[in-house]
């Protein structure tokens, strides 16, 4: 409930995309993302991309795993 | 020679005889094969080895092979698994009218070039023809006989505490390569089946090793089924670790979009063995020499506690439980 | 794989549930809505990371575990008739209805077909103009728009064959029945990730706000998991309930804007029927007016009448799986479970559902600690 997987926009045509992650190709839906540009990552689900991965937050959450290892090795 | 298979092919006339005679025997000859007796008639001494197994995939054409090189490996490897030498082979063909003769031929030379392979020939057979919509295209069996060397005694039954377990290769290949073509799947990748003969593999770890414990090629319900297999047979505990069981990143991304663990996934070129401790380091140079075992690895090993059972330590750190697979493998959504 | 291998480094795991243990020092109970989670959490064995003071209950959030079996047999009645061929996603085939299950009637015949999208079903009624391609439509949000977006393409290429059976179902309404039965006290919520990468963060805000319990809305991988968890602990220790959002790599407040759209173009909100809980109002999506020759349930009333008729849905005997998506027992406490009940020989949803309580339950061996 669910299953989304992040994949990269490799091209767009139209309103759907050519997909790729981990040298797996799939060709999939972008109607629920029109925003979306190639070199994008989404997330896909039962072959519609249904978001664009926000990279900057992404680096910020990993940003906040480092911090959180830090703290925890000064106690 | 029409295009395409007709009932008539299937009758016992003439038409029969030249589908046997025109696509199968050239191929496949063999002095044994073309005496075309009701029998083929040899001799052999020892323990003889005896297996069977039909082959019904769909697709009958996928990335790697086809219907008929499966047949052959299928039945080599059965009889490998046993530490038997392959010999001879039985090759039993079901296939439904309109099948088209180019494909028939396809798999006929598939078939032959696995045969030489494994160094086995096929030596009878049998042709039937089925009504529209009685067969998936084709059906094949085969059975296949095999010698025992003296002294070894290779079962699922004889793991020991404190052995170790040792995968061949990479999993997940055949599984993923045959669900990418089914429709309603539509993935493209560029990985292939497996799908190989391992008696020579079979033959190598066997030769450093003739106190081999146990040898099993994890097909349907991947290599999960085939540890739950050892764990029950042997009455002994198994455990895993996640890290160590190689997998192709392929894989991996396509078992992360259909919501599958690779640990599920059918395998068609891959193998487990369970040696003592000491033997490990020396069984896994040897597999590392052959093509089909240049990934392996040690995942594990056997214990006395949880007996039955299987456990994995997961990439994350604590273990689970792995059971067999139940059902059919289906894609998920949630 | 990007945005994957990164989220699940047993180090940082490690980390990050020595944190929690550390912040953790009230006993609370956290519910895992949604049923992906629930199988993360097995796969993974994030429970022996996680404190004593924490117990986790699974929820609702399962749309396989959650659809009703007078519904199932809907669809399996659909199966039988010729000229139809049913597309589903692999999740339902399994689950046994009143008499059957959609496995055992494509066994005796019936056309079903697997698919992973709904646009396979597009496909396949494009090339069988004479059968009808009924999709069975289970999900929540995040399933919602991708059926909603199929119908509107099915429209705008005149695809006159396919239909949609809605089984879709809306989680706040769901969540907010579940807060007033109040059956079990909940200190905090893992709030379904991808089903808010549509909805947003906004429908949650009565569930600090009336109901007093943390929500923290998740990603999927261990490591938001277990991210998910630390911020539950500290709002509920420091006594400050609200809704945060954990997976910012996913979810927006505001959610998917065009989804949303979609959805509101094709589906009208109605009551729907959760199996354990019964009718929820306001918690289902149909298919409305303008779009109504799409919904299976008018093109094929007759048939389902008559089925309903015939063949009324009942229950197996003994099977608590509504329990369970309430998070009222455990699957240990079903007699069933493990006995009558496995995944080989299912007798309810939950032991059938990759993300079922049972089945995740079953496989990865609760009782493994």
């Amino acid at each position: 409930m669910c299953l989304a997987v992040p994949v990269k926009v490799v091209s767009i045509e139209g309103d759907e995309a050519e997909t790729e992650i981990g040298g797996v190709r799939r060709r999939v839906s972008v109607a629920l993302t029109p925003e979306v540009k190639a070199g994008d990552y989404v997330l896909l689900h039962t072959g519609y991309a249904i978001g664009v991965v926000d990279e900057v937050e992404a680096k910020e959450t990993l940003k906040l795993f480092e911090e959180i290892i830090k703290l925890s090795e000064v106690h | 020679m029409n295009d395409t298979i007709l009932l008539a092919h299937g009758s016992g006339g003439k038409l029969s005889h030249d589908l046997v005679e025109r696509k199968f025997l050239p191929l496949l000859a063999n002095p044994l094969l073309d005496k075309l007796d009701d029998s083929a008639i040899f001799e052999a001494n020892g323990r003889l080895a005896f297996t069977t197994d039909s082959y019904v995939v769909n697709p009958i054409f996928f990335p790697g092979g086809d219907i008929g090189r499966l047949a052959v490996c299928g039945t080599v490897n059965d009889l490998s698994m046993n530490g038997a030498k392959p010999l001879y082979l039985s090759l039993s063909v079901i296939i439904e009218e309109g099948l088209l003769m180019a494909d028939l031929e396809h798999i006929v030379r598939s078939i032959k070039a696995a045969a030489d392979e494994a160094q086995v020939n096929i030596i009878t057979g049998d042709t039937k023809i089925v009504n529209r919509g009685q067969a998936d295209k084709l059906f094949i069996t085969t059975s296949g006989i095999g010698i025992i060397p003296a002294g070894i005694d290779i079962s699922g039954a004889n793991a020991k505490a404190g052995d170790r377990v040792i995968l061949s290769g990479t999993i997940g290949d055949h599984g993923i390569a045959i669900m990418s073509q089914r429709e309603g799947l539509r993935f493209e990748t560029l990985l292939e089946s497996d799908c190989a003969p391992l008696n020579k593999l079979v033959a190598q770890i066997v030769e450093a090793c003739p106190n081999t414990h146990c040898l099993r090629d994890p097909t349907r319900g991947g290599l999960a089924t085939t540890l739950n297999e050892f764990a029950k047979q042997s009455n002994v505990g198994i455990a895993v670790e996640e890290d160590k069981i190689p997998v192709k990143k392929e894989v991996k991304a396509a078992c992360e979009l259909l919501g599958l663990d690779p640990i599920y996934v059918a395998n068609e070129g891959k193998l487990v063995a369970i040696v003592e401790p000491g033997d490990a380091n020396k069984v896994l140079t040897q597999m590392k020499q052959n093509c089909y075992g240049r990934d392996a690895a040690i995942i594990g090993e056997v214990t006395n506690e949880h007996t039955g059972r299987v456990i994995m330590k997961t990439r994350l750190g604590p273990s689970r439980i792995i059971d067999m697979l139940s059902g059919e493998l289906l894609p998920r959504i949630c | 794989m990007k945005f994957i291998d990164e989220y699940q480094n047993s180090e940082l795991a490690k980390k990050l549930a020595q944190r929690i243990a550390g912040h953790s020092v009230r006993s609370i109970r956290l519910m895992e809505f949604c049923g992906g989670h629930t199988h993360a959490i097995m796969r993974y064995g994030i429970r022996q990371l996680l404190p004593e003071t924490i117990e986790m209950k699974s929820g609702p959030g399962c749309p396989v575990c959650v659809t009703a079996i007078g519904d199932l047999d809907k669809a399996i009645a659909l199966a039988h008739s010729p000229k139809v061929i049913i597309t589903t996603f692999g999740d339902m085939m399994r689950v046994p209805g009143s008499y059957s299950s959609l496995q055992q009637a494509k066994a005796e015949g019936a056309n079903i077909r697997v698919v992973y999208s709904t646009m396979d079903a597009l496909e396949m009624a494009k090339a069988s103009p004479n059968k009808s391609v009924i999709f069975i439509g289970i999900g929540f949000e995040t399933t919602a728009p991708t059926i909603a977006a199929s119908i509107v393409k099915a429209e705008k290429e005149r695809i006159g064959n396919f239909y949609v059976l809605s089984f879709l179902k809306l989680t706040p309404p769901v969540m907010k029945a579940l807060l007033g039965l109040g059956e079990i006290k909940l200190d905090g919520i893992i709030g379904p990730g991808h089903v808010c990468v549509i909805t947003g963060s906004h429908p949650y805000g009565f569930i600090p706000e009336k109901y007093g319990v943390a929500y923290v809305i998740s990603g999927f991988e261990p490591l938001d998991i277990l991210l998910s968890v630390d911020k539950l602990v500290q709002q509920i220790e420091t006594g400050s309930p609200k809704v945060e959002i954990a997976y910012r790599r996913g979810v927006k407040p505001e959610g998917n804007r065009k989804a949303l759209e979609l959805m509101q173009q094709v589906f009208e909100i109605d009551g729907a029927d959760w199996r354990g809980i019964g009718i929820v109002p306001q918690s289902g999506l149909k298919i409305n007016k303008e779009y109504q020759h799409f919904d299976a349930n008018n093109a094929f009333s007759g048939l389902l009448r008559s089925a309903r008729n015939d063949k009324p849905a009942k229950e197996p005997k003994g099977c608590r799986c509504g329990d369970v998506v309430r998070g009222a027992a455990t699957p240990l406490e079903c007699k069933l479970f493990g006995k009558a009940c496995t995944p080989e020989k299912p007798i309810g949803p939950c032991m059938v559902s990759s993300e079922g309580a049972c089945a995740a339950y079953y496989q990865y061996g609760a009782s493994y600690e």
